[in-house]
């Protein structure tokens, strides 16, 4: 964070950042629900240059039974980087950075499932990055909570992520690798776009209180765009197979 | 979308707000009614349901369901009814109320694997949902095809008031029992028959999305009567 000191140029004089896009466009995202047989509910998602592929078990039986709750069921993530998803090969062991992804995408996505309706059982969500390029928890995020929907698990609402962040002392909408790197700041969103709450938040780098506000309302607006796509996902995987229009 | 009554949902979108009840899979966020789940959105007399299109079986009071022994401790057996809670059927409820652990041998009535047709008397989650196969239509099962769809195409597969299922019995002269937890027994003297109503069966199970699915499987049921 703070390195203003490299020589990419991170926005040009005519506001176009160094992948072509405008300070307030996101990278562009697709998903698609239910891509893996034997998990009880998956999505696939490419945001941007990540490729995320989410699995979701559950509710199930928890195992260790000492995990399990009397009062409410539990979900448990697990965030994990390939050793292929970045350019160093990266050790497949769970790093600081992964155990910490899992815990903030746990958190995020506890709000949104109606854990109270499965006591003892525990809902599992595994994430695998296949390929990274900045802003993967984000990505993760969205596609575990499609996928938790594909399982049919009941939720509030579907959760939304995307960072908005500040590089070249400029205000951007979803932060990709190279900017997460020489940029100046990142703020990770979580939202609810139906309830309007936010289930994640994350600051790296320092902004100032104005900026933080404009940094909070575009990444909110980055969710709800996000959003579209994930509900057409599972509108696609649903409701397109025939049926809708033929009554 | 359909019309305002029947609608494809997804977890969060806002039904209908209004005076209306909250039923299945729904939830009020003040007079909004929000679905849970991916599904279809029912309103039927004031109350608001959504007709699931995905998920497992979750126990629920008085449901009908189709379960395998898998096994017995001295006082009750263990049931798998398809679902992340397994079953519990007392040893009283076979034996009566002077069942005693000394004299009477659970495995003699009921053997690992054998399969019952039973009701659950009380699934209230903070215990393993207890079962009875002490009623008309209930107990072991001795004959038949079973058949495993996903629980959520159940309420396709019987149809408004039973029309979609009794449609197929009366078609086939089968005899269908099924479990709400996405199994079911197809009995039937005839053989044609019995394929006939498993292919329905089937055709329900893969097209439970389409609309006109009671017109196709009329259909069906009629094609190949020779």
């Amino acid at each position: 964070m703070g390195g203003r000191d490299t020589d990419i140029v991170l926005l040009d004089e005519n506001g176009i950042r160094s992948d072509g896009r405008k300070v307030n466009e996101t990278r562009k995202v697709s998903i698609k629900a239910g891509v893996l047989k034997n998990a009880n509910g998956s999505a696939y998602i490419e945001f941007g240059d990540n490729k995320i592929l989410v699995g979701v078990y559950g509710p199930r039986d928890v195992h260790p039974k000492h995990m399990s709750d009397t009062n409410t069921g539990i979900i448990r993530c697990r965030y994990h980087m390939t050793p292929f998803s970045v350019g160093e090969r990266k050790n497949p062991a769970p790093s600081r950075r992964e155990i910490e992804i899992s815990k903030v995408i746990k958190e995020a996505l506890e709000p949104a499932v109606m854990l109270k309706q499965f006591p003892r059982t525990a809902v599992d969500v595994y994430m695998e990055v296949l390929q990274a390029d900045g802003g993967t928890r984000c990505a993760a995020l969205t596609g575990a909570s499609v996928a938790l929907a594909d399982a049919g698990i009941p939720m509030r609402d579907l959760v939304a992520g995307c960072a908005a962040g500040k590089a070249a002392d400029t205000i951007i909408l979803d932060v990709n690798n190279e900017e997460d790197q020489a940029g100046q700041a990142d703020l990770p969103i979580g939202y609810m776009p139906n309830l309007e709450k936010i289930t994640l938040l994350q600051l790296d780098g320092i902004l100032t209180s104005d900026e933080y506000k404009k940094c909070l309302e575009i990444g909110i607006d980055g969710c709800k765009q996000v959003y579209e796509i994930q509900k057409k996902a599972l509108q696609d995987k649903y409701f397109t197979t025939g049926g809708n229009n033929n009554d | 979308m359909n019309s305002e009554k029947n609608r494809h949902v997804i977890p969060g979108e806002v039904i209908v707000s209004g005076n209306y009840r909250s039923e299945q899979n729904t939830f009020m966020i003040g007079e909004k009614i929000i679905s849970s789940i991916i599904g279809l959105s029912d309103i039927r007399d004031g109350g608001v349901r959504v007709i699931p299109l995905t998920g497992g079986y979750i126990p629920k009071d008085d449901d009908l369901v189709i379960g395998k022994i898998t096994s017995h401790s001295a006082m009750s057996w263990q049931v798998n009814i398809n679902s992340c809670y397994d079953g519990m059927l007392p040893a009283s409820d076979v034996f009566g109320r002077d069942f005693s652990s000394h004299s009477d041998d659970l495995a003699s009535k009921l053997a690992n694997g054998d399969l019952i047709v039973a009701r659950i008397v009380n699934a209230d989650m903070t215990r393993d949902p207890l079962l009875t196969i002490s009623g008309r239509e209930l107990g072991k099962i001795d004959s038949g095809e079973l058949i495993q769809i996903s629980p959520s195409k159940v309420p396709r597969l019987i149809g408004k008031r039973g029309s979609m299922i009794q449609m197929i019995e009366h078609a086939t002269n089968a005899n269908v029992t099924i479990g709400q937890n996405g199994l079911l027994v197809i009995s039937c003297e005839d053989s044609n028959g019995l394929i006939k109503a498993i292919n329905a069966v089937e055709l329900i199970e893969e097209q439970a999305h389409v609309a006109n699915l009671t017109d196709k499987v009329n259909e069906m049921l009629e094609s190949k009567s020779d």
